[in-house]
């Protein structure tokens, strides 16, 4: 346990539910679905063609030359970490920016943009490439336009670990100011890849639902009808500040993030460990990298996609990581049910709803789970009321590859 | 054959939609760099564009020396004619 607290002073996002964070989290404590039946042309030919797109596309939102300068993965990126930035009140307040970082995470970075330059350089020849098509494509750019657009002159960091990524960059945020690397440190995570490669080949995994005729209730956790994980896009930031740095210039403290866990399966590159053997280290390393028990814990926002394996080896991990007994006492969700799976931007997105959860003492529901794995623990199927007093919470996020990084919060 | 003001009319809303500088100070005697605020990388989306719209070649060598809008306009307008 580290002697610098972090904090969480600022939130954003734009994600399948909501443009912003209020909407957002009313969407989600509504137990809103953000899955719909793709209506594009080249979704036709595919197994799946039902996705969570955006609910706001980020071209009515930024400024027309900004936005055809950047990946629709850079968009959101940016269209979150705006709304986060303008919540924390760091723009209006005296900062020192050499200390100012920024880690921005994506699964898969800027693949819309290559393939279209691919497209352009087979159909009409190396001279359409755009001259702007590397600093589109590259995975960095999200975190390198952030810090543009932020002034950021302390690390500018993207971590990729396919699914955990979102997670991932919270944990390094939380570690650069520990370390003194910086004070404010703007992380998150984002993705786009609602396109029909990446989902042609998530296809090919046999990783997506098929539910194509009923879009809303494709995405099922933990229930015995679950068929695969809905795609999903969006991003999701937030403000990360030492508390000494947050108190001093008076600014509203969300929560703690109170630490991470880290881990790698070494199992399988796409399979999950049947029984969560990295998934439970994480957690185990989450709780004692924050100097909470298991039994501090009131809540955990899940990985859990709907997929066959990994939710179910989740529940196990769980209960392996805390304890029958403090695994049964805490409310257990995923609001992928309603957002799909954002890939690089989920744990982002599912730390952002932990955050809100603590604050307003509310977790939001798992819809769809009408005919639920027998895992004994307390999935909330519609929203439900945390305690009273001081609450601690985990938010989960595995990846293909066998990364597994488990974020702590804590109650301001 | 395109007049020289139709060249540069349609010169400006290529930079407009590549650049956002409003079309109306897309004017001869405008530096794309120091008046118009084109960096480099735009300004390659922008001699692409025109190869496009114009029917002709820009040859990379030939960028450099286009620092005007007037430049660009008189490159085209001989591009067209030759």
């Amino acid at each position: 346990m580290s002697a610098t607290r972090v904090v969480v002073t600022g939130l954003g996002t734009t994600s399948p539910v909501g443009g912003d964070v209020p909407t957002t989290w009313s969407a989600l404590l509504a137990g809103t679905s953000g899955v719909r039946a793709l209506d594009h042309d080249w979704a036709a030919q595919l197994g799946t063609r039902i996705a969570a797109e955006v609910a706001v596309d980020p071209t009515e939102v930024l400024e027309r030359v900004k936005a055809r300068r950047l990946d629709r993965s850079a968009q959101l990126a940016l269209v979150a970490a705006l709304e986060a930035w303008a919540d924390s009140g760091l723009g209006e307040a005296d900062i020192d920016k050499d200390r100012l970082g920024v880690a921005m995470a994506s699964g898969i970075g800027g693949v819309q943009t290559l393939l279209t330059n691919y497209d352009a350089l087979n159909t009409k020849g190396p001279r359409r490439v755009s001259p702007l098509a590397i600093p589109m494509l590259m995975p960095n750019s999200p975190a390198a336009n952030i810090g543009l657009a932020i002034g950021a002159r302390a690390g500018v960091h993207t971590p990729v670990s396919a699914c955990a990524s979102g997670n991932e960059a919270i944990a390094l945020g939380i570690d650069m100011i520990r370390l003194d690397r910086a004070e404010m440190v703007v992380v998150g995570g984002t993705e786009a890849a609602v396109h029909p490669l990446p989902m042609a080949a998530f296809g090919q995994m046999m990783a997506l639902s098929k539910r194509n005729d009923d879009p809303e209730h494709a995405s099922r956790p933990w229930d015995k009808g679950r068929d695969g994980f809905v795609l999903g896009e969006g991003a999701a930031v937030l403000v990360l500040e030492s508390e000494e740095h947050a108190k001093a210039r008076g600014a509203h403290i969300y929560a703690e993030a109170a630490g991470a866990g880290i881990t790698a399966d070494s199992h399988d590159i796409a399979q999950p460990d049947p029984v969560g053997r990295g998934a439970t280290r994480a957690m185990e390393m989450a709780l004692r990298d924050s100097g909470m028990e298991a039994g501090d814990l009131a809540h955990i926002n899940a990985h859990a996609t709907s997929t066959p394996q990994g939710d179910v080896a989740e529940a196990l991990a769980i209960r392996n990581a805390l304890g029958d007994k403090a695994a049964e006492n805490l409310v257990l969700t995923s609001t992928k049910s309603m957002t799909g799976h954002l890939l690089g931007a989920a744990g982002a997105l599912e730390s952002l709803a932990v955050v809100l959860a603590l604050r307003d003492r509310v977790v939001p529901p798992t819809v769809n789970l009408d005919d639920p794995e027998d895992i004994g623990l307390d999935v909330a199927t519609s929203k439900r009321t945390l305690p009273e007093g001081d609450l601690a919470a985990l938010n989960n996020s595995f990846g293909f590859g066998g990364h597994n990084v488990a974020i702590a919060f804590r109650s301001a | 054959m395109a007049t020289t003001e139709e060249i540069r009319t349609d010169l400006a809303d290529i930079v407009n939609e590549v650049a956002g500088v409003p079309a109306d100070d897309v004017q001869l005697d405008k530096s794309f760099v120091d008046d118009l605020d084109v960096d480099s990388l735009s300004m390659v989306e922008v001699v692409v564009a025109a190869e496009e719209k114009f029917d002709v070649k820009i040859p990379d060598d030939e960028v450099k020396n286009l620092k005007t809008v007037g430049d660009a306009v008189a490159f085209i307008e001989r591009a067209q004619n030759g």
